[in-house]
């Protein structure tokens, strides 16, 4: 416990910052041009990023000096394409955010499921001091708030505190800050759960193999995460230690001050993203003014390569490989000046006047993915998990809030596809999972319990 | 018990299901969405349901029997209404949704049918409903005991893993058939949906023989009844409905993901006409048509 609480800052950093859900256009359409600065990311906006590919493929700098004259004629037609190619593109987009989502919160569930230790009450944060073991259940809602509110404002504090930090510049803290934090998810909560999950299924591991274990996967995944590696991989690490922030939220905040902080968080989360001096959207601002990236290693990128030109399958299979792993890396990046992302539509349009016969086979697809912050992945996950604990064994409950949470992001990315603009992404979800677990746990279990025991089936 | 029972009895339950769901939806992540949607459609209006329900039951006396089993039959009746009022709105939210895909598309066809919406749906619909009934069963199958150690049938997981089965088939066709007469305004068809629902969620009281009274025989509150005539009347009109649902849409539901199955063949869904219908009421299928569940509940009784 003692160890959890001085490292408390960094431990909390994860789900101070990634509690929206980003989005871009793709930059270099001219009719998006209101939407090319709030694509510029900062942590606050999902991308659909285009990818640079003037720094790695040589071949399209050649390309894009014949076709310039071509580019202006195609640009109406281009405007529709990208237009519906944005729309058909939103369906996928939804389901490779549903896929990492759906993962995080199997593997929570499984571990609540299976792994007691992370239902055993073993005493509180420091964060949530105040105890509800108390008689009353006035006291108890009131110990609740409480505890709610000190969290809510060490979130606020700590995401002014980074905001500072990020204005003036202090850029090397910031890192040095992530990189304790995700030193610790790596190393420490994967050793302890490992030795909770084979406590349960009563594994023996000697120490020397533990260490060789710890040490590979912490150490891979430092370099996945902060550095560069393949996409995948990075994904499945970041899943990884979402879930294991969200199974420590759900062992340490007791069961009321839970609900409360998750309602609390997703109105804090409202309010920090779309109000004008919220300090989330202060940092996004910020970042679109110095056209830099922020924080690494904290966004889930959900890139997807296509390449499927045949015309040049020798480049399209090296730039394919090189932007798998440069995924990681340019996930991350956001140096998308409008003039860089010209050259780069001029460059990427250049198959098409070339080879008009054989259209859209030949438009090679570049990187376009949709980034979600990795604190919404852990209170999805935190709110299933919740649903899965405590519901009285119920698994109708659990779900609920799962279906719930899933539209909750499908409508959010709806929103994001209309407005354009950075959004929350834990409002609605958690709005939806909320209502749907306290109503499937006291309305319609009864219900279906009792339809089961007579063997009703609607 | 334990992992025998609860694979057997996951895999005859959701199978099939999980088989369309590979070959059919999984590909496309439009037909994803739809899915989800229907599955949190019938959610809600399950969630609807038991609260009045709940609100029926608070307000009556506990200790009379046949009220409560009276307020059950009325919950499960107004359960059935409003899943089909939950079905005709989410027909209205795809109907608006297919405008305005073709709205963005570039050559005014939407990429995905209202026909393929409705087998979705359906699906979507059938995978909850069928979920919500029987996932606690299993986890409880994963456990120690004994089914039917008191008396009580012993075929209380396998019958309802069936009527599962059986459950979500019949979902997804009551979703074709319904969006289906929706779209034709054939009011009738809206109608034999209803009641067809109606009339399966309700066959359990038809048949069950009085409940064991013995407290010590209720485990987790379960008064397991041998299911096995619903089930054969459920599957009955599972198969006749599937002859039907088949027969209207033969064409419609082809698509380059699932041309593969070979099953479903090219053919424009307006040439599908009545005339069909009048040769077949509910007749009976012969041995090798029946669903491969009906078959060995026969045998085994």
């Amino acid at each position: 416990m003692i160890t959890f609480m001085n490292n408390s800052d960094s431990e909390e950093e994860p789900c101070n910052e990634r509690t929206s859900l980003m989005s871009a256009e793709s930059p270099p359409v001219p009719s998006y041009q209101d939407g090319l600065q709030a694509s510029q990311a900062g942590e606050a906006q999902a991308h659909r990023k285009r990818r640079t590919g003037s720094s790695r493929s040589p071949n399209n700098i050649a390309d894009g000096e014949t076709s310039d004259s071509g580019v202006p004629v195609r640009e109406g037609i281009l405007e529709n394409e990208e237009e519906e190619l944005t729309l058909k593109y939103g369906a996928k987009h939804v389901i490779m955010l549903f896929v990492p989502v759906t993962l995080c919160m199997i593997v929570v569930v499984a571990t609540i499921k299976s792994v007691r230790f992370y239902t055993e009450k073993n005493g509180q944060l420091i964060y949530t001091p105040f105890t509800e073991d108390t008689p009353s259940v006035g006291q108890r809602l009131l110990n609740s708030v409480l505890n709610t509110i000190i969290m809510i404002s060490v979130i606020v504090v700590m995401t002014v505190f980074l905001v500072l930090l990020y204005k003036y510049r202090c850029y090397k803290f910031i890192h040095g800050w992530l990189i304790l934090s995700s030193l610790m998810l790596l190393f420490l909560f994967t050793y302890i759960y490992l030795g909770e999950v084979l406590k349960t299924y009563n594994v023996a591991m000697d120490y020397p193999t533990l260490i060789l274990v710890i040490w590979n996967f912490g150490a891979v995944g430092m370099i996945c995460i902060h550095w560069k590696g393949p996409l995948q991989l990075q994904q499945a690490y970041l899943i990884m230690i979402s879930a294991l922030m969200a199974l420590v939220f759900i062992k340490y905040l007791p069961e009321w001050s839970a609900w409360v902080i998750l309602g609390a968080i997703s109105i804090y989360d409202l309010m920090a993203v779309l109000c004008p001096k919220g300090p989330l959207r202060m940092l996004v601002e910020t970042a679109q003014e110095r056209n830099e990236p922020i924080f690494p290693a904290l966004i889930y990128s959900s890139a997807m390569i296509w390449t499927v030109g045949m015309a040049k399958p020798d480049t399209a299979a090296r730039r394919s490989s090189q932007q798998a792993w440069d995924a990681a890396e340019d996930g991350r990046e956001n140096h998308r000046s409008p003039s860089h992302a010209d050259s780069q539509m001029s460059e990427r349009r250049s198959p098409v006047p070339t080879r008009p016969i054989t259209s859209f086979e030949e438009l090679e697809e570049e990187e376009r993915g949709v980034k979600l912050g990795l604190g919404d992945f852990i209170f999805y996950s935190v709110l299933v998990g919740k649903a899965a604990a405590t519901a009285s064994g119920d698994w109708n409950t659990t779900l609920a809030c799962f279906v719930a949470i899933l539209i909750g992001l499908c409508l959010t990315l709806l929103l994001l596809a209309v407005f354009k603009k950075a959004l929350p992404a834990l409002p609605i979800s958690i709005t939806f999972g909320l209502i749907f677990y306290f109503s499937t746990d006291n309305l319609v279990r009864p219900f279906m319990d009792t339809l089961a025991s007579h063997q009703l089936y609607i | 018990m334990t992992l025998a029972v609860f694979f057997g009895c996951t895999f005859i339950a959701f199978g099939p299901a999980f088989g369309l769901f590979v070959f059919t939806i999984a590909r496309d992540p439009l037909r994803i969405i739809i899915l989800i949607a229907g599955a949190f459609f019938w959610l809600v209006s399950l969630l609807l349901s038991s609260l009045i329900w709940f609100i029926a039951v608070k307000a009556s006396d506990p200790r009379d029997e046949p009220l409560q089993k009276g307020l059950l039959i009325f919950g499960v009746m107004f359960s059935v209404l409003l899943q089909e009022a939950f079905r005709f709105l989410y027909y209205k939210l795809l109907r608006k949704a297919i405008e305005g895909l073709v709205a963005l598309s570039e050559d005014g066809c939407s990429p995905i049918s209202i026909q393929q919406m409705a087998y979705v749906a359906g699906v979507g619909f059938g995978l909850m409903s069928g979920a919500f009934s029987m996932i606690n069963l299993l986890a409880d199958a994963l456990g120690p005991g004994t089914v039917g150690i008191y008396g009580d049938s012993q075929l209380y997981f396998l019958t309802s893993a069936f009527m599962t089965m059986v459950l979500i088939f019949l979902h997804t066709f009551w979703g074709i058939l319904f969006f289906h007469g929706c779209e034709h305004r054939r009011w009738w068809e809206i109608t034999a949906v209803v009641v067809m629902h109606l009339a399966v969620s309700g066959s359990v009281y038809v048949v069950e023989p009085a409940p064991s009274q013995d407290p010590e025989a209720l485990r987790d509150a379960r008064v397991p009844t041998t299911l096995a005539l619903p089930s054969i009347l459920a599957a009955r009109v599972a198969v006749t409905f599937s002859a039907i649902s088949f027969l209207l849409h033969w064409g419609t539901l082809a698509s380059p993901s699932t041309a593969h199955t070979g099953v479903w063949l090219w053919q424009p869904a307006d040439k599908c006409d009545w005339g069909w219908l009048a040769l077949m009421p509910l007749w009976e299928p012969p041995e090798n048509g029946l669903v491969l569940g009906d078959s060995a509940l026969l045998a085994s009784l």
